[in-house]
């Protein structure tokens, strides 16, 4: 089920980004410039000999559906793939225009009628997909976050609690999300039984896949973080005579703050590549499900959009690295 | 001679080790009036600290105790501020904040929002560093950060100010500029003041009295040195000052001579090598 609502699509970036680039064009002295140049080339060059050794050995390697893509049908199917979606958007938006239009007319005749509104059924776009994996990876890292750094904190506060959870971490953090998946979806297929349910079953088993998988590192790296406080600073805490709480949240947390971050990163990267497996196994809506989709299509053109996924992929992950460094340098202190 | 303020009685600390308990101090008796500054001075590993976080209630004596204006010490507490050797302060909170949070913790139900921004102006004026109070101590240095540490314990009006080696982590004229300073203060405040020191000069500029320690393990008072110099102290003119000068010997000889520590000699000008020490070379020559 896809709720599709009336977003505006276009092809202009939006107005914070050109600020941004424009502000940075003036900013710049020659110097700079070179500097960034030379900063810029070599990630360019590493880039074009990729994609140049690409072009070339793809052709080599044949498969049941035909040579392997190269960069140029890759290319040609990411446009396709926004093509499809810009057309879907358009019948969306025509569907529910109608909708609209014959409800009013419904309404007109006989204020009293029960309309009915119901959404677009057409199927999910790449596009589509890519905000459902983002929403569920997000949820199951937000879930994990939530329970790992209170959880972190008590770790670390408590060397008795640590010596006694210790184990039960060490033996979970390595187990991969495929062996919890069938568990996940047996447990969640039995226990959320609801007649109105908020969320899909598939969402929820492949958001709590994600949040069993990533929750270890923001865990781990928190307790360390909070074990490691600066003996001096805990004494003055004490001379202080800090309430537990104030203690906890005026010396720990801001002490360890640096340590959670490099937990959270690790964690979310976690959590997006555990998200790509679970939605494959679990036929929940997002780009896993349309990497197997494809797969089971076998079409010509299967393989080139298998591979716009993979660096779709890879290129969240390296947003959303890069979002949470960002945010690491807004809260961190020792940045 | 007025109320003793502060007493120690008997203090024995001993610490667990894997080799049975290490007596660290035994038997310290100790008395001081209101007003008095105090210094610690002993060899390094003689206990001096180990006495400051027994008065601090940091650490809980095996034997004996620590009585403050007729209250026993047993846990740590505001009137017994301490002015820790590196400084410790929060580094992600600027100069000012690390002062609030004390301020914040000590008078936050007997002053007003206004009256305590006021006090926490007020004493980094004292120690001069209300210019830089929103910088945080990374971008300070280190002899203004350990200013911020002075201003800090003092926001809290202690009734005891104890000071663990305050100087020790910085370059000799940033010292002697501080120490200036903390004279200066006490001069006007009056604070019980109880500081560790390794610094003879140090001791003797500072002090109404140097506590001088021996060696540990088991160490205790050594000897008790009343410094009965005019104040305010010029560090220039007393330097030639003869009554000065005797007190710095009294001390010398009692470091250098009374308690010399032989460990620190080496084993080569000592000609007697330790079985750790002689050890040492070969076991390099195992490894090569």
């Amino acid at each position: 089920m896809t709720t599709i609502t009336s977003a505006k699509h276009t092809s202009q970036p939006p107005r914070w980004l050109g600020q941004r680039l424009k502000s940075l064009g003036e900013s710049l002295t020659p110097g700079q410039l070179a500097a960034t140049g030379r900063q810029m080339l070599l990630p360019l060059m590493g880039i074009l000999v990729f994609v140049g050794f690409w072009h070339l050995a793809a052709p080599q390697v044949d498969t049941s559906l035909g040579s392997f893509p190269g960069p140029a049908q890759v290319w040609e199917q990411s446009q396709q793939l926004w093509q499809e979606h810009v057309n879907q958007r358009e019948r969306a938006d025509k569907f529910i225009a109608m909708q609209e239009e014959r409800n009013a007319r419904i309404l007109a005749d006989n204020p009293e009628a029960e309309v009915r509104i119901r959404n677009y059924p057409g199927a999910p776009t790449f596009p589509d997909q890519i905000l459902t994996s983002l929403v569920t990876v997000l949820a199951g890292f937000i879930v994990a976050t939530a329970i790992a750094v209170p959880l972190g904190i008590v770790v670390g506060l408590n060397r008795h609690f640590q010596a006694a959870v210790n184990p039960l971490i060490q033996v979970f953090k390595p187990v991969s999300p495929l062996a919890w998946l069938p568990l996940v979806t047996m447990v969640v297929s039995a226990t959320y039984v609801s007649d109105d349910p908020m969320f899909e079953k598939s969402f929820l088993t492949s958001m709590i896949t994600v949040t069993l998988c990533s929750l270890w590192p923001t865990l781990i790296n928190t307790s360390v973080g909070v074990a490691a406080v600066n003996p001096d600073l805990l004494n003055v805490s004490r001379v202080l005579r800090l309430s537990f709480w104030t203690h906890v949240r005026k010396v720990v947390l801001p002490s360890s703050v640096p340590m959670i971050f490099t937990g959270l990163r690790v964690s979310l990267g976690i959590a997006w590549m555990v998200l790509i497996a679970a939605e494959m196994l679990a036929q929940s809506p997002g780009l896993g499900k349309f990497v197997w989709d494809e797969f089971q299509n076998g079409s010509s053109q299967s393989l080139s959009r298998i591979m716009v996924a993979v660096l779709a992929i890879g290129f969240i992950g390296f947003v959303l690295d890069r979002v949470m460094l960002l945010i690491q340098r807004r809260v961190a202190w020792n940045e | 001679m007025s109320k003793t303020h502060l007493e120690l009685t008997g203090v024995e600390m001993a610490f667990d080790t894997p080799k049975g308990p290490f007596v660290a101090l035994d038997n310290i008796n100790l008395k001081i009036q209101k007003g008095e500054f105090v210094s610690l001075i002993g060899h390094s590993g003689c206990g001096k600290s180990t006495v400051l976080n027994i008065v601090a209630g940091l650490l809980q004596a095996t034997k004996g105790g620590c009585v403050l204006d007729g209250h026993e010490v047993n846990s740590p507490g505001p009137e017994r501020a301490v002015v820790f050797q590196n400084h410790a302060l929060m580094p992600w909170l600027t100069v000012y904040e690390n002062v609030e949070l004390a301020v914040q913790q000590v008078f936050r139900k007997s002053m007003g929002k206004q009256e305590r921004r006021d006090w926490i102006h007020h004493n980094l004026e004292l120690v001069n560093m209300a210019h830089a109070a929103d910088k945080r101590p990374g971008e300070v240095s280190g002899g203004m950060a350990q200013r911020v540490g002075i201003a800090r314990a003092l926001a809290m009006k202690p009734s005891v100010l104890l000071m663990d080696e305050p100087f020790g982590a910085l370059d000799a004229l940033t010292r002697a500029h501080l120490q200036d300073s903390l004279m200066e203060i006490q001069q006007e405040l009056n604070n019980t003041v109880i500081m560790i020191t390794h610094d003879v000069d140090e001791a003797v500029l500072l002090s109404d009295r140097i506590i001088m320690m021996t060696n540990g393990p088991e160490a205790t008072v050594g000897e008790d040195l009343y410094i009965d110099l005019p104040r305010p102290r010029n560090r220039v003119t007393l330097a030639d000052n003869p009554e000065y000068v005797h007190y710095r010997q009294e001390v010398l000889r009692f470091l250098y001579e009374k308690q010399r520590k032989l460990e620190h000699i080496s084993p080569r000008r000592s000609g007697k090598p330790e079985a750790s020490e002689g050890e040492q070379p070969k076991a390099r020559a195992a490894r090569a």
